[in-house]
């Protein structure tokens, strides 16, 4: 991993970047834990006010309200809270969460503490993914640290009586653990299977107790909204998107990489000013704007504003931030195949739709894209991935179907190509293909 | 309190001692005790889903409903450095099938998981790293190279090979 | 108790108020509007995973899973719509894709959910051309198998063995399409073997050794009847075919749900009844020739000679030179007429048979309170369960469900007292352990007397948890007897709102006793010495005097003062370990299935129908009487009802008076009738009063449910709601026992069987002895238990 910058950035979360702020004098040296303690004098309400102004939305994706996720939590209940960080970051096409938890590790940490203060948790947890161990050895030094310096653990600040502690826990590969009930199941040592709703977790969650569970990006930038304050930080963005987001841009740009940019930002600048335009000088065919799960924009559809509400708006997501760039090269049906076997690969297998409905997309494209495929395979497809929509158990069906429509939807040229006497040669993807076929024999 | 047997090492299973009391249920354990087992015994065997069902107090069924469930635990032995190539399509864009196939060609494996008669590499094609913006990437057990060439894989595998080779 | 919140709600233009809380499903289904469902199962945890019962409420953006969803006041609710049913149609379809299609010799092939579900909503057609997956068929154990690609994951079979029957041995494995359930040895399972799972395997995913690819569902008729084996009484169904040698059993499973048992059977009414299949059963009478050996001869023969010999000995020696040995697994009315025949036509009060609880003592120590039996329905919904002594996982499994079930759903709280770490241990909130001696030192403790247990701290908050308990029910094992039992149960009645319930072993055992298969008690536990009553409508003198138990009748055969012995359904030499010298000069007659160590002595071995081939009733520990129907045929046996009639007919008794069959005199309130005909007239009286027909048969047990009913007031209960399937609780309030002797010999000897075994019958259970075999063979890794 390295780090890269444009002009356009703002660097919000990003400014402690390449400066050794993993470090905690460092991190100390450029103004950490100031805002955990200040939040300790304004109390849980204010905490929480300072939040919802600040239109700090869920970076995992979502993009629900974080002062109102908080606010959720019952105050003075018997029962331990728990503040839970996401960071199982596994969306193909986002790698947001590294550099923060490699560059400014201890923000994750100032901001698990600010959200303890702001709901009476007394404990955080930050749930690594699996393959994250070189963070996981970062984040536990950084936590060491902290409890030396005595803003972790008992009495924390000198504060007599106030108490948070805090540890890391380690997954070990599962997509679906990303989701936050999955997540709370895999910290308590099972299957990474989602629970049934109601009740929330902010209500019912880790080990039974009120439990709130943010993205690493949305608590590493829990610290700056106190830190400029909730308006201010509001500002930087646009009408109820506030703040920054770390934008992965990657595949087929000049400069891929992690910037950090207002919400809001022209998808369009941001590939081809930001980014360095498409690589090799070759024409854009598409873009996935966040995530795989985010139904892919044509070429012509990129001039929009990168916030949850521009892109819903021209029928995608915001997702996860992670811009996957696709040159005129790129077979969109081998691009949907990769993506649909990820959620096949994925799928926990608790509910029907999920489990049936990915496994059926997968062999059917792979079927079209082999040239084996009938015409009414292409309908077929569709068909499929609307009967998963809004009908599995949890997001992760909505998440295979909605890109594998909109593929079908805005490229069903390419996949009627392969039903043509003479179909394109299919690329390496095929070659893997056992691997493919092979797992649903598992 | 420890484990009166254990099939791991002095450290690991004052790790894994230690691990059990820091959550609220000893389950909580599992996952993480399961990866570090197979760190050093190289797999979950028959033995770590013994030893670690006593660990956390659950039944041998329980933990191989887990272990089964997460795609970094292994039932079976892999290479001692087992090379995991991204496919996924920030990779897929920037040649990440090129160097999976450029791994199982130059290793001699060709199945998925596949091992080198001298046990030392194994090769798997697996989902996002994470490393989407330093596409192709590939992790050798934790480590990760990225915008990996054939040619910056050729001198990774080599310089992991001489780790391997006794000094 | 407060009042309960409800929620009103409009569901396909239908108004429901249901209590607040409720599952839309259930809502739904109170009405009669059945919402479909695969993985959903009353009782046992929610899982939203097969995505079936999505119905629409207004307001909500999706489909909502009507499994999961509580109401809510003013909820607009539709269960079917177009959306609704292509909605499902999908789900279908995408199950059919991988899925065999090879109903037409599946074992649940007719009986399927799949099946059911796809003719409703139509997923004929395939988009797929994939070869489907195959995976091989796996033995998990001698009855279960697994069909993987039939499995749709609904994982009810996890959760009945886990959340139900706290076993815990089915998990799910691997993820997303690889997913699949896995038993708990790896490629085997280590369980109780009740095939719970396979009962509630929607598909055939799961089928049983016992049953699969015998037969089609159609093909069989279902009896729903009474379990032989344990004395918890459960209903099990019995698919039975047309056969050779009359019709097989081929299946047991709990399909009425309307049984006492609920969802719950376990391995020995699910598959012990091959007994009844097997080879070696006797089908000729045998009588022993002079050249000492056993030989088929006929009925008329045989029943002949018994009736002969046994008029002899009456004749030479009298009644008190004969003994008889009765069942546990006989039905009331054979208990009824086998002691009635006993002290009426043979004349003697040496009858008894294998006690294995001290059910006089009960009675004795209720004293006539009404409500103070615990019924087994009570101990799924009672606050509160005090378990003393047994190990009802073993013994009495059907208990040992409500137990479990009731803690799980009411949180119902469960003391334990056991000088073994007993199963239920799990489930108890508080538990001490005691000697195995102890537990009449625990009873005097508890009820607040002087007595050598020296109570710890946990004993003490035992008690005062117990004292505090508003409504308790008490099940106690066999470790209680006489005095023990008296005390226990006088303390009982002294605590508000308590039931209590003596746990004996098989499944008429408390019906024996009833029925006054005992030495000193006549039916309804009259008092053998004050017979009178008994000998007015019996219209012959009865012996007042007290007759020998078993061992005493052992005892004197050895001496050689039994001069005939007649035992029906039982095998005491091998219970009690007697020496075959002892019976060498007693007359034997024994009625049996099989050549038991007893029945090898014997001088007449009368082949018997068994439990399942048999009418009637029977009365589970509990006191609570349900309806034995006939399932199976065997030609060549008979009821131990008829050969007792057709005995008695050969010593010259008249059948009309030891069964009150046909229509006798008319029943004219006794103003004309004869000398011989009191009783029969009584009977018709009593008939004509309660609008019941006459019986037109001497074989015909329900004549003798009528004489019981008429002369036991404790069984006088709703014969309607008998006969419609339901158990019926004796009546203990109408069982008075004056002068209980305070030194009775209670003879207990409880059977100490295990889910595994069931006496001499479960050595004839092939299935029962498999089980058993592969858990030798196979060492348990129950990490679980």
């Amino acid at each position: 991993m390295y780090l890269v910058s444009h002009p356009d950035e703002v660097k919000v979360i990003s400014f402690r970047f390449g400066q050794g702020a993993e470090q905690i004098d460092k991190y100390i040296e450029l103004g950490g834990y100031e805002q955990a303690r200040r939040a300790i004098d304004m109390g849980p309400e204010a905490i929480i006010n300072e939040v919802k102004a600040s239109n700090l939305r869920g970076r995992g994706g979502a993009g629900f309200p974080t002062g109102l996720k908080w606010s959720f939590v019952p105050k003075g209940m018997d029962r331990p809270k728990y503040i839970l960080v996401n960071g199982d970051e596994s969306e193909p096409g986002t790698c947001k969460d590294r550099p923060i938890c490699e560059y400014d590790p201890h923000s994750i940490i100032e901001g698990t503490i600010i959200a303890g203060l702001a709901v009476g948790a007394k404990q955080g947890f930050i749930y690594m993914r699996g393959e994250y161990r070189y963070l996981l050895d970062i984040m536990d030094k950084c936590i060491a640290d902290a409890y030396a310096k005595g803003f972790l653990g008992k009495n924390i600040f000198g504060i007599e009586g106030l108490d948070f502690d805090c540890m890391s826990h380690s997954g070990a590969g599962a997509y679906e653990v990303g989701e936050e009930s999955a997540l709370m199941e895999s910290l308590e040592g099972k299957r990474g299977v989602p629970r049934i709703r109601p009740p929330f977790p902010a209500v019912v969650g880790l080990y039974g107790g009120p439990t709130v569970i943010n993205n690493v990006e949305t608590i590493a930038s829990v610290p700056h909204v106190l830190r400029l304050g909730g308006a201010e930080y509001a500002k930087i963005g646009t009408d109820r998107n506030g703040g920054t987001r770390l934008f992965g841009i990657s595949g087929h740009v000049e400069k891929p990489g992690v910037y950090e940019l207002p919400m809001g930002y022209s998808l369009r600048k941001a590939i081809y000013e930001v980014a360095g335009g498409i690589k090799g000088g070759k024409k854009l065919k598409a873009v996935v704007p966040g995530g795989s799960s985010t139904p892919v924009l044509k070429a012509d559809e990129i001039d929009v504003g990168m916030d949850f509400d521009q892109l819903a708006k021209a029928g995608t997501m915001l997702g996860s931030a992670g811009i996957v760039v696709l040159d005129e090269t790129v077979s969109i049906v081998e691009f949907a195949l990769r993506t649909i076997k990820f959620y096949q690969h994925e799928s926990c297998g608790w509910c029907i739709p999920c489990r049936e409905g990915t496994d059926w997309l997968k062999k059917t494209i792979t079927r079209v894209y082999q040239g084996n495929g009938v015409s009414k395979d292409l309908d077929n497809i569709k068909y499929l991935a609307e009967n998963m929509m809004g009908r599995t158990f949890c997001p992760l069906g909505d998440a295979a179907a909605m890109p594998t429509i909109g593929f079908i939807t805005k490229f069903r040229d390419e996949f009627e190509a392969f039903l043509s006497e003479n179909p394109p040669t299919p690329g390496l993807v095929l070659q893997q293909a056992p691997n493919l076929v092979q797992l649903a024999a598992h | 309190m420890s484990t009166p047997t254990t099939i791991f090492s002095a450290e690991l299973a004052a790790r894994l001692d230690r691990l059990v009391t820091l959550y609220p249920v000893k389950r909580s354990a599992l996952i993480p005790m399961l990866l570090y087992a197979q760190d050093e015994i190289g797999y979950c065997s028959d033995a770590v889903v013994a030893e670690a069902a006593v660990r956390v107090g659950i039944t041998e069924l329980d933990v191989r409903n887990v272990l089964s469930y997460y795609s970094m635990l292994r039932q079976k032995p892999l290479g001692k450095f087992h090379i995991q190539v991204c496919t996924n399509i920030s990779c897929m864009l920037r040649g990440g099938y090129e160097i999976l196939e450029h791994c199982q060609h130059k290793l001699g494996v060709h199945e998925n998981k596949g091992v080198t008669p001298d046990g030392l590499f194994s090769v798997e094609e697996v989902e996002c790293i994470g490393a989407c913006c330093w596409a192709p990437a590939v992790q050798v057990n934790y480590d990760y190279v990225e915008d990996v060439t054939p040619a910056s894989m050729d001198a990774a595998i080599d310089k992991y090979r001489q780790l391997a080779r006794p000094q | 108790m407060a009042e309960v919140k409800t929620v009103n709600l409009t569901v396909d233009g239908k108004q429901i108020t249901t209590p607040a809380g409720t599952l839309l499903i259930d809502a739904c289904k109170s009405v009669g509007i059945e919402i479909p469902a695969f993985c959903y199962y009353p009782g046992l945890s929610l899982q939203g995973a097969c995505r079936m019962c999505v119905v629409r409420v207004e307001k909500m953006p999706k489909l909502q899973t009507a499994c999961t969803t509580p109401v809510a006041e003013g909820m607009i609710v539709t269960t079917e719509s177009e959306e609704i049913a292509q909605s499902r149609k999908g789900i279908l379809e995408l199950l059919l894709g991988n899925h065999p299609l090879d109903c037409p010799v599946c074992d649940a092939g007719g009986q399927c959910e799949l099946q059911d579900m796809t003719f409703k909503y139509g997923a004929s057609g395939s988009n797929y051309v994939e070869t489907k997956n195959h995976k091989e068929e796996q033995q998990w154990s001698p009855v279960v198998f697994f069909d993987r690609p039939r499995c749709i994951l609904c994982y009810r079979c996890v959760r009945v063995c886990g959340e139900g029957m706290d076993v815990w041995a089915l998990g799910v494995q691997n993820r997303g399409s690889s997913s699949v359930i896995a038993p708990n040895g790896g490629d085997h399972l280590d369980c109780e073997e009740c095939g719970a799972c396979i009962d509630i395997c929607p598909v055939g995913a799961l089928t049983s050794g016992a049953y699969r690819y015998k037969t089609r569902p159609w093909e069989m008729n279902h009896t729903a009847t009474i379990c032989t084996h344990c004395g918890d009484g459960c209903k099990t169904t019995l698919g039975t075919r047309q056969d050779n040698a009359g019709s097989e059993i081929v299946r047991g499973d709990n399909r009425d749900k309307s049984g006492i048992n609920g969802d719950f059977l376990c391995i020995k009414g699910r598959y012990s009844f091959d007994f009844a299949n097997r080879e070696d059963r006797l089908t000729q009478p045998l009588v022993r020739q002079a050249n000492g050996k056993l030989e088929p001869t006929t009925w008329e023969v045989a029943i002949e000679h018994v009736g002969k010999r046994l008029r002899e000995v009456r004749q030479t020696r009298g009644g008190k030179a004969i003994g008889v040995i009765g069942s546990n697994r006989t039905t009331n009315e054979e208990n009824y007429l086998l002691q009635k025949f006993a002290r009426m036509v043979l004349q003697t009060n040496n009858i008894d048979h294998h006690r294995t609880a001290d059910y006089p003592a009960l009675l004795a120590a209720l004293g006539g309170a009404a409500n103070k039996a615990a019924s087994l329905r009570d101990f799924e919904k009672a606050p509160a369960m005090l378990v003393l002594g047994n190990d009802p996982t073993e013994q009495h499994p059907a208990l040992a469900w409500n137990i479990r079930t009731n803690v799980r759903t009411n949180r119902s709280r469960l003391y334990l007292a056991n000088h073994a770490d007993i199963k239920l241990r799990r489930q108890a909130k508080a538990a001490i352990e005691i000697p195995a001696h102890g537990y009449g030192a625990l009873i005097r403790y508890l009820a607040g007397q002087e007595s050598e247990f020296v109570p710890n701290d946990t004993a003490t908050k035992f008690r005062e948890a117990l004292l505090a308990e508003p409504e308790l029910v008490i099940a106690f094992g066999s470790e209680f007897r006489g005095r023990d039992l008296e005390t226990l149960v006088a303390w009982a009645l002294t605590l508000p709102n308590c039931k209590v319930a003596a746990l004996g072993d098989y499944v008429n055992s408390r019906g024996a006793a009833d029925m006054g298969v005992l030495p000193d008690f006549l039916p309804g536990y009259a008092p053998a010495a004050e017979g009178a009553g008994f000998a007015d409508e019996y219209g012959a003198p009865l012996p007042t005097e007290p007759g020998m138990n078993l061992v005493q009748m052992m005892d004197a055969a050895g001496r050689g003062e039994l001069g005939a012995l007649y035992v029906v359904g039982s095998n005491p030499v091998s219970r009690y370990g007697v020496e075959p010298a002892v019976l060498a000069n007693t007359f034997v007659v024994v009625q049996d299935m099989f050549l038991t160590e007893t029945a090898l002595l014997a001088d007449v071995v009368l082949p018997a129908a068994n439990l399942y081939e048999k009418s009637g009733t029977v009365t589970n520990t509990y006191g609570d009487i349900q309806l034995v129907k006939k399932a199976s045929d065997t030609s060549g046996v008979r009821t131990d009802f008829e050969m007792i009639v057709r005995i008695a007919d050969k010593m010259g008794a008249r059948a009309q008076s030891m069964v009150p069959f046909g229509k006798g005199l008319r029943a004219d309130l006794g103003q004309s009738r004869g000398a011989q005909s009191g009783e029969a007239d009584r009977h018709a009286v009593w008939l004509a009063a309660n609008n019941y027909e006459p019986k037109l048969s001497p074989f015909d047990p329900f004549a003798t449910f009528d004489e019981i009913q008429r002369l036991v007031p404790s069984y006088a209960i709703s014969r309607f709601e008998l006969f419609s399937g339901a158990d019926k609780a004796m009546r203990t309030d109408l069982v008075q026992i004056a002068n209980f002797p305070a030194d009775r010999a209670d003879l207990v000897l409880p059977a100490n069987d295990t889910l595994f075994t069931s006496g001499t019958l479960g050595r004839y259970s092939k299935v029962l002895h498999e089980v058993m075999e592969s858990r030798e063979t196979s060492p348990a890794e129950t990490a679980a238990d």
